[in-house]
């Protein structure tokens, strides 16, 4: 379960500029579910995903991943609990281009001292599960968009990850792409895991597979 | 232990994919890096070379040389000053030596005319050094005709070419018949141009000196240990003049690679925020960026320093030489022996490695330490 209090993400605090994004935030996200974090563009969709994966911290308030403060945690820490606990899923993907998709998969892994014939394995292994095992050491900027973004979800969950945070997954993708993309969401929460994503496409919203929508709007909780 | 192995192990090559992935921008440091250490390294290799070859030449030589002065200018030793000399305690054998220059305007070069006082050439024929030999054109059974100071022309039949081995000694040289020589320069035969001894006891050379210059007090007495100082100040000068005109290339290398290994392209700083994102954190990151300036100085010093060693030690250091010997018609022609001063090479690796790992490091960590969503948003 994770359970953020009262978080507030603030940007140039303290400058002329500064921009509230999150805006006192409680919420509860329970275990093995989907989520959909959803509202218009500037709402603070992706700003509270970021906080959630401990991609970024919040300004006050406290985050608390299956029962411990991580919101606090040095930054040694946080990668620990950001590596063991999420795997992430961006709205561009983020790929390292140049390298193929076997590799960009296998990156996360790349610090947890496993060996290199295991990380390789268990990538191509999640390659074929997507079917993308013809592809594998295709470079890849060479890739579609819809082959790119499961290539992105791999990678996502080469750790093994309890929790799939994806940010507008479905927004460079066209409907039946789209639906695939959910399909294998599906899959990951009967596996047991939880997945958090933002969205402010109605089609995912109002998906059979989604458990639960939480509304955002200017960085508040809507009813 | 594995664990880090696999680590580190995964890290290089993560490492080694980004380094082609810019491929032209670190080939172009790399080559200018290695180039400069290329430069650094031949000239440390040389001096340090020549000064060993010249100490283990001078180990051969008398530990004494006295040249005779008179008014401040040189003098000849006459056989009874020889004999003088001999009576010394401490001294335990005089040899006059007697030889002179000879500027050959033909070749526009100095030779040294020398009459051995044993194993001399028979009358009319002459041993010559290989430099002598390669400015004349000369092989053995040819004539080398010279102009004595009276004015006559004296023909001299060649009987043989020193080796290249021992250019660095003999490549000047011309040995010929002590009646020759007297001959050659109007010289009668009880004068000598200078003395070598050799004394009982090595370390007893500053005492017999001093007894000489009580002797004779207008004669100059050479150690064999003053020798090797002036080769050693010689080369330190030249070798300190080369290095100041290198340090300015590496002064300039510096900051180019200071401005490239400093800053980070928008590209580097969004990859390092993917990393952070997907799990690495500052500790992976870093040594993912010391692996890279590891890997750039390092590589190029290796390679700098290789080619600097063929350079020097299999093509004669033909680049660096000319400024390092000196001018000269008759270049003494002569392969070193390799040998490495250790101190040097740690300093040369010292200078070279660290201060651009270091570099690479400092914007790497700024990055690194950066919240990887502001990395990846670009407001950091």
């Amino acid at each position: 379960m994770i359970e953020l209090a009262g978080v507030t993400k603030v940007f140039h605090e303290g400058r002329h500029n500064a921009l509230v994004a999150l805006d006192g935030i409680d919420l509860t996200i329970p275990e093995g579910r989907i989520t959909v974090l959803q509202g218009p563009s500037g709402s603070g969709k992706t700003t509270l995903l970021t906080v959630i994966a401990c991609l970024s911290r919040p300004t006050a308030g406290r985050v608390r991943v299956a029962g411990e403060v991580v919101s606090n945690l040095p930054e040694a820490f946080l990668a620990d609990v950001r590596r063991r606990t999420f795997g992430v899923v961006f709205q561009q993907f983020h790929l390292v281009a140049g390298l193929s998709a076997r590799t960009n998969v296998m990156l996360p892994a790349y610090p947890t001292g496993r060996s290199h014939a295991d990380i390789a394995g268990r990538a191509g292994g999640l390659l074929d599960r997507l079917g993308l095992a013809r592809l594998a050491e295709e470079r890849v900027e060479g890739l579609s968009g819809g082959e790119q973004q499961r290539v992105a979800i791999a990678r996502a969950l080469i750790n093994d990850p309890r929790v799939v945070v994806a940010d507008e997954p479905t927004a460079n993708l066209d409907s039946a792409l789209s639906a695939d993309f959910l399909g294998i969401l599906a899959g990951l929460r009967d596996e047991g895991r939880t997945v958090i994503m933002s969205s402010h496409d109605p089609r995912v919203c109002q998906a059979s597979v989604v458990d639960r929508v939480v509304h955002l709007l200017d960085g508040k909780l809507a009813a | 232990m594995r664990a880090w192995i696999n680590r580190q192990s995964l890290l290089i090559d993560y490492t080694l994919s980004s380094l082609g992935r810019h491929g032209g921008r670190n080939l172009g440091l790399f080559a200018v890096y290695a180039g400069i250490v290329f430069v650094l390294a031949s000239t440390m290799l040389f001096t340090h070379a020549i000064r060993r070859e010249a100490k283990a030449l001078l180990a051969h030589s008398p530990e004494v040389l006295l040249l005779k002065l008179k008014a401040g200018r040189h003098a000849y030793l006459t056989r009874a000053d020889l004999d003088g000399l001999g009576r010394l305690r401490g001294v335990s054998k005089v040899e006059g030596r007697r030889w002179g220059y000879f500027f050959d305007s033909l070749a526009g070069a100095n030779y040294t005319l020398m009459a051995p006082s044993a194993g001399s050439p028979d009358r009319g024929r002459i041993d010559v050094g290989d430099g002598v030999a390669r400015t004349r054109g000369l092989a053995a059974g040819d004539t080398l005709s010279l102009r004595s100071a009276a004015g006559g022309l004296h023909a001299f039949t060649v009987g043989r070419v020193f080796s290249a081995e021992s250019s660095l000694i003999a490549a000047d040289l011309v040995l010929m018949n002590p009646s020759d020589w007297e001959a050659f320069f109007q010289l009668p035969d009880d004068v000598f141009t200078d003395a070598a001894l050799s004394v009982v006891n090595p370390l007893e050379v500053k005492n017999v000196a001093r007894k000489i210059s009580d002797r004779l007090p207008e004669a100059r007495v050479i150690l064999r240990e003053e020798v090797l100082r002036t080769y050693d100040s010689l080369f330190d000068w030249r070798e300190g003049v080369l290095l100041a005109l290198a340090s300015m290339a590496a002064a300039a290398f510096g900051i180019l690679a200071w401005s490239k290994a400093s800053g980070l392209s928008a590209d580097e700083r969004r990859e390092i925020g993917i990393l952070k994102a997907i799990g690495w954190d500052t500790r992976d990151v870093l040594t993912m960026k010391l692996w890279e300036g590891a890997l750039i100085s390092g590589g190029a010093f290796a390679v700098g320093f290789l080619v600097a060693w063929a350079h020097v030690f299999h093509f004669e250091a033909a680049l660096i030489a000319p400024v390092l010997k000196g001018w000269s018609v008759l270049y003494p022609r002569f392969i070193l022996t390799p040998s490495i001063d250790a101190a040097s090479l740690l300093t040369l690796g010292l200078l070279t490695i660290l201060p651009y790992t270091l570099a690479t490091l400092v914007p790497a960590w700024r990055a690194a330490a950066t919240d990887p969503d502001q990395v990846m948003r670009g407001t950091e």
